[in-house]
């Protein structure tokens, strides 16, 4: 409605003056993008801040525990705390190891398995089923935490009676997987179900008139052209188990503490010099920060999906 | 028959998982409802059914009461904290500067670390001691001459929840800045430019135009902090432990369970915590799920 109103009485005043106008809407222009860069470089600098203190107390030797010289540079740079944080943290990172790379896996596969069902292979009721599922992304674990750690105990007591092996999932690495990997199929199957609606139904029309079964139809058609959709749910998988604490904290003991658990209590303990709590701290998000630095496109994605766009 | 063919592999194909959401979701979301009704308030009695009482008695605990303070206050200064600095960032990007592919990395980054990981610097940031003692913040304070900016941070008795949200502030705020990003770079350029013909300044053109068609992704950020908020534990501990003056529901939850050995009490404040993230997310998702059907 307003275009016919305002619109004719502003073009030539706009075409009347361009020379004067149009240089000071470039001086304008450019003036506003130094203030933007500007605020730009100076947020980028506070955000940088904590991991300028990670990285430079890390190095510090003992010696230079001093809160005067807190945010110093050290005067000695010495491993010796990455050191230490190595031999205490190791078990843990080797637990978060076993945990995670299986756990993404089977994650991926059962993603894929519902997304390409819920896109292409809909039955009565599905599209329920989805919002079903998705609500599970939302719920807070500690809603479920005690019957969880109710229903682990249990396998453990029907695991001793039949394997004659104690403690198999309460208390060690399979009962926190199999929650990771429970509770991580809401969302995988959304970023497989979102992904998968862009393939063309063609496709599998065609493939299903020349007598290609649903199974069929996914290893020949669907599964060749997953890789991208593969990539972002094994990196947000992988991720959220590494960086997991809550569940953790409930489910594992001490022999099977991952890698936040440990780094908790290394942390937590008062007489752990921050040199050594900030070099584990760093050792700890390693894997994670390298992915990102690698596949920063593919996590981008898997954020994106947890916003429920796509 | 043909057309139950035609859906029934489908259908197979997702049971397991349809059984594993069926008992582990909504299964234990009831069994941890039931208990909650229960006088369990030990780990080797039945428990018999009393209804709503817990829900009651929680109350009257000082504990839970501040814990639910803490817990608002949290999520007023994080979700607002990390919308307006995420929308910022966003709007400073917006147009394109050079390096935004270095902004949006470093913003971004903190995103891929755990919450416990970045505890640790947190803490040793945010430490409360001053003057001579001081390490962290304060101490950098001290050294440009804002002696009057140390405070005693999470350790304020009133403002330290704030305090608190500062972390996870620089956590998420990459997070709501690229989702705010996405949202100016959908809205088509065509339209801008029409205002722009009609007379609109770039202000008028930023409120009427941009602003509503930004509506969708600001709701999307604000439930997404919201229940991460609500839910609040990872750091919580790892900066403060379990310490009283920081605490919250889900850390008074597990000092329920593991340290007063109560689960009839874990339990209900687990119950209330999903309640309150439930009165966020469903009509969140009826919304969603209605505007997918209807575009």
């Amino acid at each position: 409605m307003t275009t016919t109103v305002t619109g004719p009485p502003a073009a030539p005043v706009r075409g009347g003056a361009t020379g004067d106008a149009g240089g000071r809407a470039r001086r304008r222009a450019r003036l506003s993008r130094g203030v933007r860069l500007t605020l730009l470089v100076a947020f980028l600098l506070v955000f940088l801040i904590p991991i300028y203190v990670l990285l430079v107390t890390s190095f510090k030797p003992l010696t230079e525990a001093d809160p005067g010289r807190a945010w110093a540079l050290p005067e000695v740079w010495t491993a010796e705390p990455w050191r230490v944080a190595w031999e205490k943290l190791a078990p843990g990172i080797w637990n978060s190891v076993l945990l995670a790379v299986p756990g993404s896996l089977i994650s991926a596969v059962l993603g894929s398995m519902n997304g390409y069902v819920l896109s292409k292979w809909r039955f009565p009721g599905s599209d329920v089923l989805f919002t079903l599922f998705l609500f599970g992304m939302f719920i807070p674990y500690q809603g479920v935490m005690i019957p969880l750690v109710q229903l682990l105990v249990k396998l453990n007591e029907v695991t001793l009676a039949v394997t004659g092996v104690p403690g198999v999932f309460y208390g060690a690495i399979p009962g926190l997987l199999l929650a990771h990997v429970v509770y991580g199929i809401p969302i995988c199957t959304l970023i497989f179900r979102n992904y998968y609606v862009t393939i063309p139904d063609e496709l599998i029309e065609a493939s299903r008139v020349d007598g290609a079964g649903m199974l069929r139809t996914y290893w020949s058609v669907v599964l060749p052209v997953s890789g991208p959709a593969f990539a972002v749910v094994i990196i947000w998988q992988f991720t959220s188990m590494w960086n997991d604490f809550l569940f953790a904290v409930f489910l594992t003991g001490p022999q099977s503490w991952p890698t936040t658990v440990m780094l908790n209590n290394i942390a937590g303990a008062q007489t752990v010099p921050y040199s050594q709590q900030m070099a584990a701290a760093l050792l700890a998000s390693i894997p994670t920060m390298i992915i990102y630095v690698l596949l920063g496109r593919f996590f981008m994605r898997g954020l994106m999906a947890g916003a429920l766009k796509g | 028959m043909t057309r139950v063919r035609r859906w029934l592999p489908g259908l197979l194909l997702v049971t397991p998982s349809i059984i594993a959401i069926a008992v582990f979701v909504y299964g234990m979301l009831g069994w941890n409802f039931q208990l909650a009704m229960t006088d369990k308030h030990d780990e080797v009695s039945e428990g018999s059914f009393v209804g709503l009482e817990n829900f009651f008695t929680l109350w009257d605990q000082k504990r839970w009461g501040i814990s639910v303070n803490h817990a608002i206050v949290f999520t007023v200064v994080f979700v607002f904290g990390a919308l307006l600095l995420g929308w910022l960032l966003a709007f400073l990007m917006e147009k394109g500067i050079r390096g935004e592919g270095t902004f949006r990395a470093v913003y971004l980054f903190p995103m891929a670390i755990s919450f416990v990981a970045t505890g640790v610097v947190w803490r040793w940031l945010m430490n409360s001691g001053q003057g001579e003692r001081a390490v962290g913040l304060n101490r950098l304070f001290d050294s440009l001459g804002l002696e009057f900016l140390q405070w005693q941070w999470f350790r304020d008795p009133d403002w330290g929840m704030a305090a608190m949200a500062i972390p996870a502030i620089w956590q998420m705020s990459g997070y709501v800045m690229a989702l705010f990003l996405a949202g100016f770079r959908g809205v088509p350029e065509d339209l801008r430019e029409a205002a722009r013909v009609d007379g609109c300044g770039e202000w008028q053109v930023y409120r009427h135009i941009v602003l509503p068609m930004l509506r969708p992704v600001t709701l999307s950020a604000l439930i997404i902090l919201g229940h991460i908020s609500l839910k609040v534990f990872d750091l919580i501990v790892a900066v403060s432990g379990k310490q009283i003056i920081t605490d919250v529901p889900a850390v008074f939850m597990w000092v329920a369970v593991f340290d007063s050995h109560d689960p009839a009490k874990g339990a209900t404040i687990a119950s209330y915590i999903v309640l309150a993230v439930s009165v966020f997310v469903i009509p969140y998702l009826v919304w969603t799920l209605r505007r997918e059907r209807s575009s």
